[in-house]
C-alpha cells in the first residue's frame, strides 16, 4: 500500500495497533456530531418561560420515565404541517433544557404529549390515567390506577434538585430549601400557593386526596405543564432560528 | 446426509495431526454461554409475544404495574439484545477467538466463568429492576447507573480476555473474524460510558440524572443507539458472520480485499448515523443532513459484507440443501441486505416524515433483529452445538428444517404486518380531508392498526415455536450419545476443527 511497506497485514499482525486504530475510527463521527452541540450558541433557542420543574412535577416526570411511557408516547412535535396542525407550535429545543433525560421518544403508538398541558382537565386526566378505556374506549393504554395508591416520596426531594442542580438545572438555594413544602403545596387545594407560584410560575394545581401528594397527583401535574411553559404569542420568529 | 460435525470432522482428518501442537481450548465457558443464550432467546421471545398480546388486547396488561406494557418492554428488548444476543457474541467470540488463534483464553478459567455469571447477573439485575420500576429511559440503556458500572467492569474484563487472547496467539494474523469482534467491543464500551453519564442522587438509592439533557441527551442517546444497531447487533454478528459461514460451508471467505474495505467502512461510517433518528425535531438541521448523507453512505459497506458472505457459498450453494444450519446463516445475510437496504431509505428525511414514529420502525427493526441477528445466531448454534459437546450432529435435521421455515414464516408475517400497518399510520396521520382539515383523529389511526397487530402477534408465536422445537433439540443433541470414536486422541482433533 505504502511502497511495499506498510500493508493492511501489519495491522493484522498487531492487535494493540488494530485496537487502536479501530478506537480512532469510531471516536470520529461521534466528536464532529456531538461536540458542537454543546458549543454553537444558537442550538438552544433564547425564549422566555422556561422554568425548572416545580417539586411535584419533576417528582411526576420521574413517574412518567419509571413507568416507561415514552415507549409509546413522543414528546416532540415535528416542523412538518400535520403535527403542528394537530399538537401546536413544532417542539423548540429550549423547552427541553432542563429535561435529564430528554424524553422526545420514538414511537407513537399513543399520541405526541410534548403539549399536552392544559388541554384536558384535571379531572380528565385523573380519570383517563385509572381506567383510559372509559374516556376513550379504543385506546391500547393500560390502567394506572395503582399510581394513586402510592404517596410520593418526597424524603429525597432537596437531593433531587440539588442533583438537578449539579447537572446544569439552575434551581436556586430557595428554591431546594422549600422544595418539600413546595411538592406538597401544589397538590393542596387548601395550601398558600403564592410562594409556590412566584418561585413557579404557571404551575398547575392538582386537586390531591386532601392528604399527601400521590404518584397520580405528581403524574398530573407534570402532564399539565408539558409544553405550557413558552408564551408563542410573545415570541418573534427570528429568536427561533437555530 | 451431510451433517456440520461431520463437515468439521472431514476437516480435521484431512489435516496431518502432528503439524500443530493441540491446544487444550476453554470450552466450558462457549458451552455455558450457548445455554444461557438458548434459555434468554425463549425468555425474550415469550415476553416479546406477550407485549404482543398487550398491543392486541390491552386487557393482557393486567392492571399491575409490573405487567404494563412500558416496564416490560425494556425486558424485552435487554432479553433479547444483550442476554440471547450477548450471551451468543461472548460465547462465539471466546470460541473464535481461541480457534482462530490458536491459543487458549487468556486469564484463564475463573476469569472466564467470572464473565460469564458476571454479565449473567447483570442480566437478571437488569430485567428486575425494570418490573419494579428503575430505569433511566435510554432505550437499549435503561439499567441505573449501579447496573451501569457493573457492566463496564464485566465488559473491560471481556475485553481483556478478548485482547490478551489475541496478543498470545500462534497464527501470525488476526483472522477478519476477530477484527469485528473487537471493534464491536471497544465502540459497545465508548458509548456504553459515553450515553450513560448521569449523576445518582444518592450513593443507596438507584435513581440518577442524566448529564446532558434536551437536544445534547437526544443526540448523545441515538449515537448510542444507533450504534447499539450498529456494533452490538452487527459488527459483532458480522464477526459470527465472518467465522461460521465459512466453517459450515468449507469455504474460505470470498475476498480478503472487500474483508478489509468492508471492515473499515463500516465501523467508520455507522457512528454518523445516528442523527437520523432525529429528523425533523429541535436538533440543528445540520446534524440531521450529516446523519443522513452518512446512513446513506453506509448501504455500500453493508452490501459489500452481504456480498462477502454470499459469494462464500460459491461452489457450495447445494449445502443449503442438506444442511438447515447453513441454511439459517445464509438466510439470516439475506435478510441482513434487505435490512442494510431499508435502514438508508427510512433515513432519507422525507421517506422519515412518514415512517418515523410509526410501526414501520418496529417492523425494520424486527426484520433486523429476528431475520438477521437471530438467524446467524441459530446458524451458529446448530454449528457449535455437535462440536462443543462433541456429538455427531444435532439430535433431529427434521426439526431443524421445521425451525428454519415457521420462524421464516413468523418473520415474513411480522415485518410485512408492520409494514402495512406502519404506512398506514404515517398516511392517516397526515391525511386531509377535502375541506383542508386533518381527516383522522389520532384514535382512528389506534384502531385501524388492530387487525395488523393480530398477525404480528402470530408472526411472534410463530417465531417462539421455531425456538422451543430449537431448545428441545439441544437438550436431546446434549443428553444424546458422544460421536467420536474412543481411539482417536482428544487434543488432535480439537486442533484440528
Amino acid at each position: 500500500m505504502f511502497g511495499g511497506r506498510f500493508t493492511h497485514a501489519t495491522i493484522e499482525r498487531n492487535a494493540i495497533l488494530l485496537l487502536i486504530l479501530s478506537l480512532v475510527t469510531i471516536t470520529i463521527g461521534g466528536i464532529v456530531e456531538v461536540v458542537p452541540l454543546f458549543t454553537i450558541e444558537t442550538t438552544v433557542e433564547h425564549v422566555k418561560g422556561i422554568r425548572p420543574y416545580a417539586p411535584l412535577e419533576l417528582m411526576g416526570r420521574n413517574i412518567y420515565v419509571r413507568e416507561g411511557c415514552y415507549l409509546c408516547h413522543s414528546q416532540q412535535i415535528r416542523s412538518l404541517k400535520d403535527e403542528v396542525e394537530r399538537y401546536g407550535h413544532y417542539s423548540l429545543a429550549a423547552e427541553s433544557m432542563y429535561d435529564h433525560p430528554f424524553q422526545w421518544g420514538s414511537k407513537r403508538t399513543g399520541p405526541d404529549l410534548a403539549r399536552v398541558g392544559g388541554r384536558y382537565s384535571n379531572d380528565w386526566q385523573y380519570a383517563h390515567l385509572a381506567n383510559p378505556r372509559a374516556l376513550v374506549p379504543e385506546t391500547l393504554m393500560p390502567s394506572y390506577a395503582f399510581l394513586a395508591e402510592t404517596t410520593v416520596d418526597d424524603r429525597m426531594i432537596e437531593q433531587h434538585l440539588r442533583t438537578n442542580r449539579q447537572v446544569g438545572v439552575p434551581y436556586t438555594d430557595e428554591q431546594v430549601a422549600s422544595a418539600r413544602d413546595d411538592l406538597q403545596a401544589q397538590a393542596n387545594p387548601e395550601a398558600d400557593t403564592a410562594a409556590l407560584m412566584t418561585r413557579y410560575p404557571k404551575a398547575n394545581m392538582v386537586p390531591g386526596n386532601g392528604k399527601r401528594a400521590t404518584e397520580l397527583d405528581a403524574l398530573v401535574a407534570y402532564l399539565q405543564v408539558l409544553g405550557t411553559m413558552v408564551d408563542f404569542a410573545d415570541t418573534s420568529t427570528e429568536s427561533l432560528q437555530q | 446426509m451431510v451433517d456440520l460435525a461431520m463437515t468439521a470432522g472431514t476437516a480435521a482428518m484431512s489435516r496431518p495431526a502432528a503439524l500443530h501442537a493441540p491446544v487444550d481450548y476453554n470450552e466450558e465457558v462457549v458451552r455455558k454461554f450457548m445455554i444461557a443464550s438458548m434459555f434468554w432467546a425463549i425468555i425474550a421471545f415469550t415476553v416479546g409475544l406477550y407485549l404482543a398480546l398487550e398491543l392486541t388486547w390491552p386487557d393482557f396488561n393486567l392492571g399491575y404495574s409490573f405487567t404494563n406494557f412500558g416496564r416490560l418492554r425494556p425486558v424485552h428488548t435487554s432479553a433479547a439484545i444483550f442476554a440471547f444476543g450477548g450471551s451468543m457474541l461472548f460465547g462465539t467470540g471466546m470460541h473464535v477467538v481461541q480457534r482462530t488463534c490458536r491459543a487458549r483464553l487468556f486469564g484463564g478459567t475463573a476469569l472466564a466463568n467470572f464473565v460469564f455469571w458476571g454479565y449473567q447477573f447483570f442480566i437478571v439485575m437488569a430485567a428486575l429492576s425494570y418490573v419494579m420500576g428503575f430505569s433511566q429511559s435510554r432505550e437499549y440503556a435503561e439499567p441505573e447507573w449501579h447496573l451501569d458500572l457493573w457492566l463496564t467492569v464485566i465488559w473491560v474484563l471481556f475485553g481483556v480476555i478478548f485482547v490478551g487472547t489475541l496478543l498470545k496467539r500462534q497464527e501470525p494474523h488476526i483472522y477478519v473474524a476477530n477484527w469485528f469482534y473487537l471493534a464491536f467491543i471497544i465502540t459497545v464500551a465508548v458509548l456504553h460510558i459515553g450515553n450513560n453519564l448521569a449523576v445518582p442522587v444518592s450513593f443507596f438509592g438507584a435513581k440518577s440524572y442524566s448529564a446532558f439533557s434536551g437536544v445534547q441527551d437526544a443526540m448523545i442517546q441515538w449515537w448510542y443507539g444507533h450504534n447499539a444497531v450498529g456494533f452490538f447487533l452487527t459488527a459483532g454478528f458480522l464477526g459470527m458472520m465472518y467465522y461460521f459461514i465459512p466453517k459450515a460451508a468449507d469455504r474460505p471467505i470470498f475476498s480478503y480485499r472487500l474483508s478489509i474495505v468492508h471492515f473499515w467502512s463500516l465501523i467508520f461510517l455507522y457512528i454518523w448515523a445516528g442523527p437520523h433518528h432525529l429528523h425533523y425535531t429541535s436538533l440543528p438541521d445540520w446534524t440531521q443532513t450529516l446523519g443522513m448523507a452518512f446512513s446513506i453512505m453506509l448501504w455500500m459497506p453493508s452490501w459489500g459484507g452481504m456480498i462477502n458472505g454470499l459469494m462464500t457459498l460459491s461452489g457450495a450453494w447445494d449445502k443449503l440443501r442438506t444442511n438447515p444450519g447453513l441454511r439459517f446463516s445464509v438466510t439470516a445475510v439475506g435478510f441482513y441486505g434487505m435490512a442494510t437496504f431499508e435502514g438508508p431509505v427510512m433515513s432519507i428525511r422525507t421517506v422519515n416524515s412518514l415512517s418515523h414514529y410509526t410501526d414501520w420502525g418496529i417492523g425494520h427493526v424486527h426484520s433486523g433483529a429476528l431475520g438477521w441477528v437471530a438467524f446467524i445466531c441459530f446458524g451458529a448454534m446448530y454449528y457449535l452445538i455437535p462440536v462443543l459437546w462433541k456429538r455427531e450432529a444435532m439430535y433431529s435435521q427434521r426439526l431443524m428444517s421445521w425451525h428454519y421455515w415457521i420462524a421464516t414464516l413468523g418473520i415474513v408475517f411480522y415485518i410485512s404486518a408492520l409494514w402495512v400497518s406502519g404506512i398506514m399510520q404515517g398516511l392517516m396521520w397526515r391525511a386531509y380531508d377535502s375541506f383542508g382539515f386533518l381527516q383522522y383523529s389520532f384514535v382512528e389511526s389506534v384502531v385501524a392498526v388492530h387487525p395488523y397487530y393480530i398477525i404480528r402477534m402470530i408472526g411472534g408465536l410463530f417465531f417462539l415455536a421455531g425456538a422451543i422445537m430449537m431448545a428441545f433439540n439441544m437438550f436431546m443433541t446434549i443428553r444424546g450419545p458422544a460421536a467420536r470414536p474412543a481411539g482417536l486422541p482428544a487434543g488432535a482433533l480439537m486442533a484440528g476443527e
